[in-house]
């Protein structure tokens, strides 16, 4: 770190109240004159690690000079960075220079929301937290306490957490993400797609993307495999309201109606299926009801399609053919992101099968079959059992989730129903721009007892919070090992390199305190977490001096594919990839995907859509320095004809209202030709108001505060949000 | 001696930003000032349109005007590489650089000195790539020496094609965008 942002470190103690009084069992003068005293090392360390300013994991190797955290490159022996981190992980080091960090425990003195706060001592913020949990234990049970989690580093939480006796935890990247792409290939094919995707990109010769905007979407192994696919001449086709980076590298573009694309995706079938153009067969091999299925989707014509999407019918049928000429090789990409109209697990399912038709799910070009690292597991004593079921999904409202729903948990959270719930702890999820519907989520927070965050920056959800806990960031921390299933299986270490600047503390060392007040000290055999990590790799026949070293270990080469051998399963009831779909249809829905079609704005209104930007990580980011000089504030996008209409000029700061009335913050319009007519575009994680947040307080608007109304998906309890709509205020 | 030089795929660049980034934490490129920067030139009307997605910074140019306008000799042609450099120490801080670049590449950093790219020489030196090239995720950046015909950049531009930026200025840039 220079010494331009150390001085600005020791600089802004700004927003706490009444800071020096708090006497710290941890004195900060000890703690100063250890660092006045330590000794650096001159010249070059590298230290590898992986990264967290996005759930992706890659491995990285973090460069010091001096002493002092320079630079942080990717780790070449990583099979997700393969040596080149995306920008955000480049810009990590921003993240441990952020002068709006959280610095020490902060417990509250207003109302909630009131952002007032006194620093406070762990012991003290802990106590605190382990009195009010043994209090909601004893008059609701621990079934009370919820927890919202999000990465890699709430392991150690989650583990605190169980052993109190939780059983509600879920994260948004269920049931506000991935979770009907997920639900949907597992209806198809008894399997989802995971994370990292089990996609392989780099070797499609014809490459489908619905929505997915890879490349302004950074997944780092994803756009890195996307632009060797396009280097290799790869045919893509993308299907977008808006005119994308991918758009731009595709020799087919589809500006579809936004909420058509199940229409489309019938049409498609339908095509493939008529002229007989499918993987015959695996299809005979594979599929189940594939007749039914073709009855299914005989209606669903080119012609059809166009009055529904606006996509030209010769079109629609060219594009078809072009992906059966390239079968198996075809992927059409699951997405990621897509919770978008309330039929998502349909639509997600109408994916998976035409992937099924083109035989590309287990083919090279296709999906992979992918595999992980094997390291036993800590032994832990057992955990209670839960005595009461969980809140998110009462009576099995949504038959196919598989995972826990979010919002459920909210749900339950404001009507006290199946049983009340008294606490939440969030860890690193900034629920107010991740959930739909802010006034609900904090309609839920004000019945609760103690509402907990644990972070590295003060988002909008810590600013309602009782206690804040201030997390080390990646670069200070030891985390779990990291052994993702993907192509290749591997270890990775994440390990501190550099100091936390002040009374942050890594979340395993939290947990473990924390475990401690609550007399659970017993699920925490370990003193120090390299204990942990060491008992762990040793069972896994692996050393942790070799991983620190290191950073990633590789395991053996695993096939990937039904061409190298493998002899795939179908965890469906059929045992098949299930073209129709009993069990869908026993409990009421389409057994094969059916086109709803979508609500029209209102007059003068635009469906609002959101995305991604390559520099930016949900709400997480914005006040990184470094990643705010790529990109401070976003705009909204607002196509050509529309903003001549309005008379509304590029760079001007405007307001959004939605059909609710909700007003953004001024936003800056992007007149532009790439987005249709029909509906505005912005990158979501923008317009915070959580006033801690200095640097990126009041920059840009936020789509999550526009998303007011949502539809859940009946099948598996996922929150499409878009479904809003907005207009424009021209007074800012 | 070589004379370097880069050459940039458009048709790869996905715009990013890694190479900005990276620039920016490798040289300590102070808050609110960027060596590089990503321009994205969209053309024609919804749904044609043409999109390139451009990565800039100072081209190294063969012929300088920022080097001739220099009053004091800081703004000077390395004998290595030909690569266009700042001596710190002997900047004024007069901008007549940052006026006379047809780029734009050039700014006053709070430290008083004219603050431009330098093609990393400090990695060149060293046979590293400069960070940008280094970083990125998508490949899509080449560096090497242009006088060479053998070299990855000499071909490319030989057997793709490409274009540079503003040409008409007339100061023979030495950043090719393939495209």
């Amino acid at each position: 770190m220079n010494s331009i942002s150390r001085r600005k470190f020791l600089k802004i103690t700004g927003f706490s109240v009444g800071a020096v009084a708090a006497a710290s069992t941890l004195s900060p003068i000890v703690k100063g004159s250890e660092k006045i005293n330590k000794e650096k090392v001159k010249g070059i360390q590298k230290i590898p690690t992986y990264c967290d300013i996005c759930f992706w994991k890659c491995g990285a190797i973090a460069y010091l000079k001096d002493g002092n955290l320079w630079k942080i490159e990717g780790n070449p022996n990583d099979p997700l960075s393969k040596g080149r981190l995306c920008p955000r992980g480049t810009g990590g080091i921003g993240a441990y220079s952020d002068p709006d960090r959280l610095r020490s425990p902060l417990i509250r003195t207003k109302e909630r929301g009131e952002e007032k706060w006194k620093e406070v001592t762990w012991d003290e913020a802990l106590d605190y937290i382990a009195s009010k949990m043994k209090k909601i234990k004893s008059e609701y049970g621990p079934e009370s306490v919820a927890f919202f989690s999000h990465g890699i580093g709430g392991n150690f939480l989650k583990h605190t957490l169980k052993a109190y006796g939780v059983n509600n935890i879920s994260a948004p990247s269920y049931a506000q993400c991935r979770g009907p792409r997920d639900v949907g290939f597992e209806l198809t094919f008894g399997d989802g797609i995971g994370s990292p995707e089990r996609t392989d990109i780099e070797n499609a010769k014809c490459l489908v993307l619905i929505g997915s905007h890879l490349g302004e979407n950074m997944h780092n192994s994803q756009a890195q495999e996307f632009a060797i696919a396009v280097e290799k001449d790869s045919t893509v086709i993308v299907v977008d309201p808006r005119f994308s980076v991918a758009a731009s590298k595709a020799k087919y573009y589809l500006p579809i109606k936004p909420g058509t694309d199940i229409a489309l995706l019938l049409a498609w079938m339908n095509v493939i299926v008529n002229e007989k153009l499918y993987d015959v067969e695996y299809v005979e091999k594979y599929g189940f009801g594939f007749e039914q299925f073709a009855a299914e989707i005989a209606p669903y014509t080119p012609e059809w399609a166009y009055t529904e999407t606006g996509i030209d019918i010769e079109l629609i049928r060219t594009t078809a053919r072009v992906m059966a000429m390239n079968k198996p090789a075809t992927l059409i990409h699951p997405g990621r992101h897509v919770t978008w109209y309330g039929d998502d697990a349909q639509r997600s399912r109408a994916i998976a099968l035409l992937n099924a038709l083109l035989g590309s799910w287990g083919r090279k070009g296709g999906f992979f079959f992918p595999s992980s690292y094997s390291i036993p597991p800590y032994p832990y004593p057992d955990y209670p059992k839960p005595g009461k079921d969980k809140v998110d999904n009462p009576d099995n409202k949504y038959p196919f989730a598989i995972e826990e729903i979010t919002t459920g948990i909210r749900e339950a959270t404001i009507t006290g129903k199946p049983y009340p719930i008294k606490g939440w702890f969030i860890y690193a999820t900034n629920l107010i721009h991740a959930l739909p519907n802010e006034e609900e989520t904090i309609k839920a927070i004000q019945n609760l007892d103690l509402m907990v965050v644990v972070d590295v920056i003060p988002s909008e959800i810590a600013g309602w919070a009782d206690v804040v806990l201030p997390e080390s960031v990646y670069l200070e921390r030891y985390d779990d090992l990291h052994a993702s299933s993907f192509k290749e299986t591997f270890v990775g270490i994440r390990q501190p390199v550099v100091e936390s600047p002040a009374d942050q503390k890594p979340n395993w060392w939290i947990a473990k305190k924390l475990a401690d007040k609550l007399g659970l000290g017993n699920y925490f055999p370990w003193q120090h977490i390299e204990e942990y990590l060491d008992y762990r790799l040793t069972a896994a026949g692996l050393s942790l001096d070799q991983l620190k070293k290191e950073g990633i270990i590789h395991g053996q080469k695993q096939p990937l594919f039904i061409e190298d051998g493998i002899i795939p399963e179908f965890a469906t009831p059929s045992g098949k990839i299930e073209f129709y779909s009993l069990q869908l249809a026993q409990a009421g829905f389409d057994p094969v995907p059916k086109f709803t079609r979508p609500e029209e704005p209102p007059s003068g209104y635009f469906r609002l859509l959101f995305g991604r930007s390559p520099v930016h990580s949900f709400s997480r980011t914005q006040s990184n320095r470094i990643l705010m000089d790529m990109m401070e504030e976003n705009e909204v996008w607002v196509n050509n004809d529309i903003a001549n209409k309005y008379d509304l000029t590029n760079g001007q700061y405007i307001k959004l209202k939605n059909q609710d009335g909700i007003i953004s913050n001024k936003v800056k319009v992007k007149v532009t030709e790439r987005i249709r007519t029909d509906c505005v575009y912005m990158v979501h994680g923008f317009g915070h108001n959580s006033k801690m947040l200095k640097g990126a307080y009041g920059k840009g608007a936020s789509d999550a505060q526009l998303i007011t109304r949502y539809k859940i998906d009946p099948i598996m309890g996922g929150t499409g949000m878009n479904v809003n709509f907005v207009t424009f205020e021209m007074e800012v | 001696m070589a004379r370097f030089g880069m050459v940039i795929d458009t048709k790869k660049c996905v715009g990013c930003m890694d190479c900005v980034v990276a620039c920016k934490t490798e040289n300590n490129v102070p808050e609110g000032y960027n060596r590089d920067w990503i321009v994205t030139v969209a053309n024609g009307k919804f749904p044609d349109i043409h999109l390139e997605i451009q990565s800039q910074r100072c081209n190294h140019c063969d012929s300088t005007p920022c080097v001739s306008c220099c009053p004091t000799g800081a703004s000077h042609v390395e004998e290595f590489g030909k690569i266009v450099l700042v001596t710190h120490n002997m900047c004024i801080g007069c901008k007549a650089c940052v006026a006379a670049c047809p780029y734009d590449a050039r700014f006053v950093n709070p430290e008083g000195y004219a603050d431009k790219c330098t093609f990393c020489i400090h990695r060149v030196e060293k046979s590293e790539l400069p960070a940008c090239v280094s970083v990125c995720p998508t490949h899509c950046m080449y560096f090497g020496d242009l006088d060479d015909p053998n070299s990855e950049v000499s071909k490319l531009i030989a057997s793709r094609k490409n274009h540079t930026l503003i040409p008409e200025a007339g100061t023979s840039p030495r950043i090719y965008y393939l495209t």
